[in-house]
Order: structure tokens, then sequence, then C-alpha cells
């Protein structure tokens, strides 16, 4: 095999360019830290948009300076923000969370570091196609932002883009340009991930080192590589959905539009369906919430093992637990649905699918907690994070099972019972999986620590501004707020004092949110800090036993000076009994008479 | 290199790293893997049309009744045969790709070379019918159908063989009643085998009624053969093929402009060939399945 032979060759060490080292570059580890950081960026502005909407849930109808002072006159006169710029604001925090975040942020970062380092591969199969995946995310991040500037507003039909608001141009003022621009920025996205994700899956099949056996790959690298089958098999789907969307705006076909009234006045639209966009979207969206957290979960896998010095609980289990969410995932999207007017029956089915998720939901947090479980625990500011992902998956997990009832679901589909539950479970999960990963992957990507006292000032305003926000969020939810809505107060329906209660919660949902976000502030400060100023780090500061802490310090493109690593045993011996020291990395050959795991 | 698993490996030290369990390289298995997302966009789109198709409560155009023509045979009635026309050349061009990638093992230039340029031809004649396949659909029948002004529809047949119009099928609410089903319903009259002058002075008195607008052929808004969208996932699905042979065929015309130059030889093997192949094949598989759905069910 010719091709997987060339990349036995030693790594190659030419000089190369600022352009060609920093900017097009190639190699994986270089791809990894520009995803991080575009992902920071995108993190913070969707935080900033999110706060924006916070202040105007929390005290309606107040003048803010700080609204006026960032969105001018134009989306915030007197300081009281459009009705019309609340929904673009909505749309665009999450469509840059989902997506730009937690997607491309989460996997483009981390699996372009693990993947090659993990498995003792010299870079990714196509370092070309690498590069292209990023610089298209990066084009597609542009274009997102640039939407925000446009006059007519950003999209403003929620990050599902349901038509018709998003199909009609009269329908909100997002409708005209700024969603053109969201479709142009996602279907550049998609490609982005469709070339990251080809690359994920073939690396992760071809590239392995000698030794490197899938049953002794660690989870992160299976976690990333059931994402990145999720991703080849959801995300076309969503590309069809767009393209006919983009078809319904631009060519004047009506395959989502019928008998509909803008306006007082009748289009002449016949026979098209909404409900058949929700179909595709959900096919998409579903795997996405997946796409999202599994490697998240794969990263905490990594860390909890390591930082409890114990081998992780049911490596088997683990593996089968993410094949059955992945396989799970697929079927599933029904329940996105469940008030649309689609068939009870069909509702049904997609209950019972639905439940099913939460066995392997089950078997990964019962792993976790048993690997924990006796440890000698490091706390670590990762497995801090590790540890708040564990409870934040247990709390939105929980709330999970009510939500894929359909009979319970009626009570509070569309409410802000829904917008906490999938905050906490994938918003919060998710970002305390990155975070933990940038944490402890920080030495390898900078060749520095992370200050660890501010780490834990971060985990602790987040935990605690997180589920501030999200933990009464509950509760607004059940008392039938229902979501994307600007202001209740002008609605019948709800009773006074109903309406109080809502607002009372609501004011303590936003100063949580505003603490949370300042509390990014020190982990931006942080990381930043750390990459010129931190403490120097030593070549395997977590005295782990996967193969990223056996390349030096020094980055060098092709990972490892020599030749590749060798490896004789799976990623979790830890603390095995008669062993000198507490890790036995993956390149010690067995001694006489050990087995493997 | 051309993937052939050169001796029988056993699966643990397949699986066991450093070597491609699949036997291929990444390039061959990236291909294989954007061909599945690809088949998922296709499957996305097809299941629309059924979607739309399924709770679609009124009769769906047959491709038989729509696709009966063929270029320079006039006013003729040979339902699909243009199409088989199309489907055969596709699947033949399918064939000369397998023997530029057959000689491509062989190493055999002027194979390749041979094999590919056909292979293009192919693709080209498959564009060029679908063009006039298009052509057809929008420009539509001699006599459209005929739109009522209560919203009904009337559609009339030209017999070539009696001259006369016949079978003036009654729409109503954008569902087709039968001829037979109307006799002894209210839409009876409105029903007629007309003969001759007859027929065609009706027509066109019709054709001047204000009261009355004949659709011809096929857009994005309308069509005479049937609801709306039928012709809007006609022409998007056809056209989204279509593109992707487009494609194929710049492909193919890339890789042979690289095969001519001698690029695939010095490396010393037609991989590239092989990876273009794939992506043929694979625009052939869908086609048969965009035929099956448009055409024939």
């Amino acid at each position: 095999m010719g091709a997987t032979v060339s990349h036995d060759d030693h790594g190659h060490h030419h000089e190369e360019g600022f352009i060609s080292k920093y900017i097009f570059s190639m190699d994986h580890k270089m791809i990894a830290k520009q995803f991080l950081v575009t992902g920071m960026m995108m993190g913070v502005l969707g935080m900033m948009l999110s706060i924006f909407f916070r202040i105007q849930l929390g005290w309606p109808g107040e003048e803010s300076t700080v609204l006026n002072m960032f969105l001018g006159d134009d989306w915030a006169p007197n300081g009281i923000l459009d009705r019309n710029m609340y929904l673009g604001l909505v749309t665009i925090h999450g469509t840059l969370m989902v997506f730009f975040v937690l997607t491309a942020g989460l996997s483009g970062t981390f699996s372009n570091l693990l993947i090659p380092l993990q498995l003792g591969a010299r870079d990714m199969a196509s370092g070309f196609l690498n590069m292209l995946s990023y610089w298209m995310f990066f084009i597609s991040t542009c274009l997102m932002t640039i939407s925000l500037f446009v006059e007519s507003g950003p999209a403003m039909a929620g990050w599902t883009v349901y038509p018709p608001l998003s199909a009609l141009e009269e329908a909100v003022p997002g409708s005209g340009l700024g969603m053109t621009l969201w479709l142009m920025s996602m279907a550049i996205f998609i490609a982005s991930s469709l070339l990251g994700s080809l690359n994920y899956i073939v690396t992760v099949l071809n590239l392995r080192t000698k030794g490197m056996k899938m049953t002794r790959m660690p989870l992160t690298i299976w976690a990333f590589f059931v994402t990145a089958i999720l991703g080849v098999l959801s995300f076309p789907v969503l590309l069809s959905a767009a393209l006919l969307l983009l078809m319904d705006r631009t060519m004047g076909t009506n395959f989502y539009l019928s008998d509909i009234i803008v306006g007082g006045e009748m289009m002449d639209y016949t026979g098209g369906s909404p409900l058949l966009f929700e179909h595709l979207f959900w096919f998409l969206g579903h795997p996405e919430v997946y796409i999202v957290l599994l490697p998240a979960l794969g990263i905490t896998s990594e860390i909890i093992a390591t930082n409890s010095r114990k081998p992780i609980f049911g490596y088997r289990a683990m593996i089968g637990s993410i094949l059955a969410i992945g396989f799970l995932s697929f079927i599933v999207w029904g329940h996105h649905m469940f008030l649309t007017g689609m068939n009870p029956f069909l509702g049904g089915v997609f209950v019972f699918t639905t439940l099913l998720i939460a066995i392997p939901s089950a078997v990964k947090v019962f792993n976790y907690l048993t690997t924990i479980w006796k440890g000698n625990i490091v706390y670590t500011p990762g497995m801090l994070f590790s540890i708040g992902l564990v409870s934040t998956f247990i709390t939105g997990g929980v709330t999970g099972i009510i939500l894929a009832d359909s009979a319970l679901d009626i009570t509070v589909h569309d409410t802000y019972f829904v917008v906490a539950h999938f905050h906490v479970v994938m918003g919060l999960s998710a970002i305390f999986g990155m975070f933990a990963g940038v944490y402890h992957w920080f030495p390898k990507m900078y060749g520095r620590m992370m200050n660890t006292k501010m780490g834990y000032f971060h985990f602790w305003t987040t935990l605690i501004s997180g589920y501030g926000v999200f933990f009464p969020m509950h509760f607004v939810g059940i008392a039938g707020a229902p979501r994307r809505y600007y202001d209740y107060s002008v609605y019948d329906l709800f009773d006074k004092a109903q309406y109080e209660m809502i607002l009372d919660l609501n004011v303590l949902i936003s100063i949580f949110a505003i603490l949370g976000a300042f509390a990014q502030g020190v982990f931006i400060f942080n990381f930043f800090y750390s990459i010129w100023f931190g403490q120097k780090a030593v070549q395997n500061p977590w005295k782990s036993n996967t193969l990223e802490w056996t390349t030096p310090v020094e980055h060098v493109h092709g990972n490892w000076p020599g030749p590749r690593p060798e490896v004789h045993r799976w990623p979790y011996d830890y603390s095995k009994p008669g062993a000198e020291e507490d890790f036995i990395p993956q390149i010690v050959p067995l001694a006489e008479g050990e087995e493997d795991h | 290199m051309g993937g052939h698993a050169t001796k029988q490996i056993d699966a643990p030290t397949l699986w066991g790293g450093s070597m491609s369990p699949f036997s291929t390289s990444y390039g061959k298995l990236m291909m294989w893997f954007f061909l599945v997302s690809d088949a998922l966009t296709f499957g996305g789109l097809l299941v629309a049309y059924g979607y739309t198709r399924y709770t679609y409560t009124g009769e769906w155009p047959a491709g038989e009744e729509v696709f009966h023509h063929f270029p320079l045979a006039g006013e003729t009635h040979l339902p699909l045969l243009y199409v088989a026309f199309m489907t055969f050349i596709l699947i033949v061009s399918s064939v000369t790709m397998v023997l530029a990638v057959e000689a491509g093992h062989r190493m055999d230039k002027r194979g390749v070379i041979k094999w590919l340029a056909w292979t293009i031809v192919g693709g080209f004649i498959f564009l060029g019918s679908q063009v006039w396949e298009w052509s057809h659909f929008i420009h539509g029948s001699e006599y459209g159908r005929i739109t009522l002004q209560d919203g009904s529809v009337v559609k009339a047949h030209y017999n070539h063989d009696t001259h006369a119009f016949e079978g003036f099928e009654v729409t109503q609410d954008g569902s087709l009643y039968k001829a037979e089903e109307q006799k002894s319903g209210e839409h009876e009259e409105k029903y007629a085998v007309l003969h001759g002058d007859h027929a065609k002075a009706l027509y066109n008195s019709i054709e001047e009624n204000e009261s009355y607008r004949i659709v011809r052929g096929a857009n994005l808004y309308e069509n005479e053969y049937g609801p709306s969208h039928y012709g809007q996932f006609f022409f998007f699905i056809t056209g989204f093929h279509g593109f992707h042979v487009f494609s194929g065929v710049v492909i193919n015309i890339l890789v042979l402009m690289m095969v001519l130059k001698g690029t695939m030889h010095k490396r010393g093997h037609y991989e590239m060939v092989e990876k273009t192949g794939l992506y043929w094949h694979f625009v052939d598989l869908v086609w048969v399945f965009v035929f099956t759905f448009f055409y024939l069910v």
C-alpha cells in the first residue's frame, strides 16, 4: 500500500514561511488551533448576543445604554431592543453556538489535534483538504457575522429556520438578505464539515500506527470517529433541505409553502408543506445534538480516567454506547415534531426510540461515576469541568426523559422548559467538555500550562452561573412561557401573579447570565496570557498514557522526530497492580506474563 | 495500489494498525465516504419528492404520458423511448469507464485515453439529451391544458389516427377526473369527444376566450401535466443530477488531460482514474433512481 507506507516516512522538518506555518497551514496541530481560536471568537460573539436578549427578557421595555451602545438607534432606539432584532439575536445566537462553537469549534479543534496524535499518525490523511475545511469554516463565520450588519437585520427565523419565516422575503425584515447570507454561510459550513469529517474517518481507519487496534484506541478517538460518521450521514440531508429552501426563496417554487396569508393577502401557493422541511431539518438536527455532545463525552472519558488514576470503567461498554447513541440518533428526529400535526402513531414510535437513548446515556454516566469511585482523584481544572459535564449531563438527561414522552411534551413543547433542557444537556455539557479539553491539552497545543487558580475560579463561576441560568428556566417553562417571545406582558396568556413570577425568575436568570459571561472573560484572559507567559510545560504533565504525550513539547511537522511509536497496550493502564508507576504509557511493551486489557 | 489485496491477511493484523483495514488507499476511502454523503443528499431530495407526491390527493402525471416524444420524429407516441436511450448511453459510459480503470491497472496509457475519451463522449450525449428532454418538457404539447375560470381544468388530447381532439379531462381542485367517471356526474356536459374541425373550432374559441387560460409546457410555477410540484421536483432533481453529470464530465476531462501529460504514468499508478470512476458510477446509479421515480412509477 503505497499511500500508507509514505506516511510511515520520517517527519520532514523543512523550514516554513510565516504564511504556510500560521495561515494556510496544512499541519493538523496548527489547524486545530485555528479552529479553536475562531470557535472562541464565535463563542464570545454568541454569548454577547445572548446577553442582549437576556437584558430585554429580564427588564422588558427598560432603557439600556448597553443595548443602545452595541445595537445603535436602529435596533435599540432609546436603548429598548427592537422586536425584530430580538428574533435576529436569538437566531444568530443559536446558529453560532450550535454550528460554529460546538460543532466546528469542538470537533474541529480536538479531532484535528488528537486524531493524528493519539493514533500515532504523522498528520491527517489529507492536509490540503484539512486546510480547505478550516478556511471554508472561516468564510462561513465571516458571512454569518456580516449578516449581523445588514440593514434589514440578520436571519430571524430561529436557528431551525422553519419556513415560511425563512422562505418568504416579506415575512420578517431578516427574511431578506440576512436569511440569504445565513443559507450561504451554512452551505459553505456543510462543505467544510464534510471535508473535515471525511478526513477524520479515513485517518482513523487507515493511518493508525502499528499495534493501535480499534479496541486500543482512546475513547476520545472513538467519539470523534462516530461524530464524523454522524456528520457525513446527516449534514447532506440538511444540504438538500437548504437547497430546496433556496429554490423557494429565489426561483419561485413552493416546496415548503402552502396557503399562506401575509399582511391580509393570500399568497398564491398551494400544495407545499412546511412539515417537509421540518422532517428534513430534524433528520440532521437530532444527530447534530450528538455531533455536539459525543466529542465532549469522549474528552471527558479520557480526562476522568487520567485524573482518577484508574482505568475507564467498561471500556467496551463505552464504545458500544457511543455506537448505540450514534445509531439511535438517526431514528428519533420526530420528537421535535410532536405538535406539528404529524401522525400521532408515528409520534408513538418516536417516543419509544427516544426513550431508548436513555440506556446508552445511562451506561456512560454510570461508567463515569464508577471510574471516579475510589479513584485517586487529581482535581485539575480539566477534571473539574469533566465532572461538571457528568453533572449537567445527568440534570439535562432527566428532563430529556420528560420531553421524549409525547403526552408530557404537549404541555411544555416550545416553552422555556425545552430551552432549559437542551441548554443544560447539550449547551453546558458540550461547552464543559470543550473547556475540559482546552485545559487538558493546552500544554500539548502551546507548550505551556494554563493557570490553575484562574481555572478553578472559571470552573466554579461557570458552574454556578450555568445552573443559575438554566435551573430557574425550567420553572419559567413549566409556568407556560413560550420560547422566542419578545415580551410576555402584551399577551393575555398569564394572570398577573403568573406573569410576575416569570418576570422575577427572568431577572434572576439574566443576572446569572451576565455573571457567567464575565466569568468567561477570566478564561479568555487565562488562555491568551498562558500562550505567552504560562508556566512551561513538561512532556507529560498529567502522567497520561496516550501517545500525544510521547511527542516533544516543541511541535515538529510529522509529530515524532524519530519513527512513529508502536503501541502495545490500551490507553487506560492506570494504577495497574504490580506496576512501578501508576501509569503505563501505550508504548510500553507488555511485561512477561502481563495480559492486555 | 489498485485496490487489490495482494494476499490474504487475517483480521487482527488488518485492524491492528499500520495497515489499511479495507486494503484501499485513504484517497479512495475518502471518495467512498463522500459518495455515501452525496447519496444522502439525493436521498433527502427523493424522499422530499416522495413525501410531496404521497400527500398530494389528486392524480400525479404518469411518465409515459408526459414523455413520449423522440427527436426528429414529429408528433409521435413513443413512450419513454427517448429516456431509455439516455439511460442506455449513461450505462454504456459506465462500461467504458470500467474499461478505462482496467486499462489503468495494466498501465496501458493509450487504453486509458481511449476509454476515458469515450466516457466523456457518453457524458456529453447524456447532457445534450437532457437539454432536449428539458426543452421539450418546457415547451409542452401542442394544445396544452385549459384552465376554466372556476379553477377546474380541461385537458385535450389530439388523436392522430382519427384527427380529433378527445379525452377532454376535467380537473377540479387540482385533481383529475377521468372521462369514464364523468359520464354520470355533473361534469358530463364538459366532457365530449369532438372530431376534426369541430374540435379545432372549440379549441380556438376557448383560446380566444378570456375566461379560460391555456397552460402550455412547464415552468416552476405551473405546468400542463399536473400539480406544480411535479414540474418543480422534476426540474430540481434532474437538474441536480445533471449538475453532477456535468461535474463528472469536467473531472473526467481534467483527468484525461493529466493522463495525456503522462502525470499518472510517472506516478506509477492510475488511481486517480479509479477515483473519478467511482464518482462516475455513482452518478449513473443515482440516475437509475431518478429515472425510476420520475419516469417509471
